[in-house]
């Protein structure tokens, strides 16, 4: 068996489940705020504010950042394990990747706190 | 008379700085056809420092893979008529070091298949009076793996495998680990799943289908390496 420290899960099917299980979340917001896109023609701040103010929707936007950054984590991860060969670089690459998807997750917590 | 033309991929690491592709010419009758292994049997007779792997020239042995025309096949059972353009360009199968010209070195190709324990394994304490037997739905289980002849074939086509030959196993090797698994006589499945539930080892297959698309006994290695997968995620659910 092949141990590499650097995933985010526990094992292989692990990861493999997690990167499904977040991309679902992902399609699923996608579709609802194109669907909301579509239902709102020319809305404007007013509707924008309430829809983001329902605790559900903060969630869910929470939820989605959640696997955005569970996403890019493996989704990265594999794409350097396959064409980055220098460790030293891959990791630097990894270390900037993930710390841009916490920014993004800690921006969207503080955002949606202030609504 | 009619002139085939071929673009050979030659390299001697002992003389040659790095490879190159020679130009070959071969006459044939009109209307003549011929496997690409001929072709490549008739054009060492004019060069005999050409040099290539093959054995029993009928698809059966597996050591006569090539990239033929951009594609990975056995020499001996492509026919020349099967490929488009008018010049034949044959290199090593991709991704594996080459020995010398169309020879290349299947160590790391070997070692993943080592790696899956391509053998049966029965941990029943008193060894049967007779064969273990398999009921006909058991074996035809099998049908569809047993048939591998290792030719490498697929898993040099596979990027997954180019990129990192010494941690996923490939289409080849995962095939014969499905093989295993499924076997009703081998009772080391949970040892075998274990051994492949890593990021990589299985899971960096991502289903591009290369290896089906070449390989020449018709077989389905994705379709394998799917239920290797399902066995590993309902183990985990
Ligand atoms: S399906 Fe999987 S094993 Fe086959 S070529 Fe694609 S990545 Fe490789
Ligand atoms: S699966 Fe097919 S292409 Fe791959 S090694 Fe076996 S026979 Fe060759
Ligand atoms: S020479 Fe044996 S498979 Fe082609």
């Amino acid at each position: 068996m092949v141990k590499i420290a650097s995933t985010f899960g526990r094992s292989g099917t692990h990861d493999f489940v997690l990167l499904r299980a977040a991309a679902v979340v992902m399609a699923a917001y996608t579709i609802f705020l194109v669907v909301w896109f579509l239902c709102n023609p020319g809305f404007g701040y007013n509707e924008w504010i309430t829809l983001y103010s329902h605790l559900s929707m903060k969630i869910f936007t929470l939820l989605t950042l959640t696997g955005l950054l569970i996403h890019g984590w493996i989704g990265i991860w594999q794409v350097l394990t396959d064409y980055v060969k220098k460790s030293l670089l891959r990791g630097v690459i990894q270390y900037i990747v993930v710390l841009a998807l916490l920014v993004y997750w800690f921006t969207g917590l503080f955002v949606l706190w202030g609504i | 008379m009619k002139k085939l033309k071929f673009s050979i991929y030659r390299y001697n690491p002992d003389v040659d700085k790095k490879p190159r592709m020679q130009d070959y010419e071969l006459e044939v009758e009109e209307g003549r056809d011929m496997m690409v292994l001929d072709a490549l049997l008739a054009l060492k007779e004019q060069d005999p420092t050409l040099s290539f792997r093959r054995s029993c020239r009928e698809g059966v042995c597996g050591s006569d893979g090539f990239n033929i025309n951009g594609k990975n096949g056995l020499g001996c059972i492509t026919p020349i008529s099967s490929l488009k353009g008018n010049t034949v360009v044959i290199r090593p199968l991709p991704g594996l070091p080459v020995v010398r010209d169309l020879i290349v070195d299947m160590t790391q190709f070997y070692k993943q298949y080592e790696r899956i324990k391509p053998f049966l394994i029965n941990d029943e304490k008193t060894p049967p009076s007779r064969e273990r037997l398999q009921s006909q739905e058991d074996r035809a289980k099998l049908d569809g793996l047993y048939e591998c002849i290792l030719c490498a074939c697929c898993s040099t086509s596979c990027p997954s495998f180019w990129w990192n030959p010494d941690k996923f196993v490939g289409p080849a090797g995962l095939l014969h680990a499905y093989r295993f698994l499924i076997d009703s006589r081998d009772t080391a499945t949970e040892e075998r799943l274990d051994e492949l539930d890593d990021a990589f080892s299985v899971f960096r297959c991502h289903g591009i289908m290369n290896c089906v698309n070449v390989c020449p006994k018709g077989l389905n290695p994705t379709k394998a390496i799917g239920h290797i997968k399902s066995m590993l995620l309902s183990r985990a659910v």
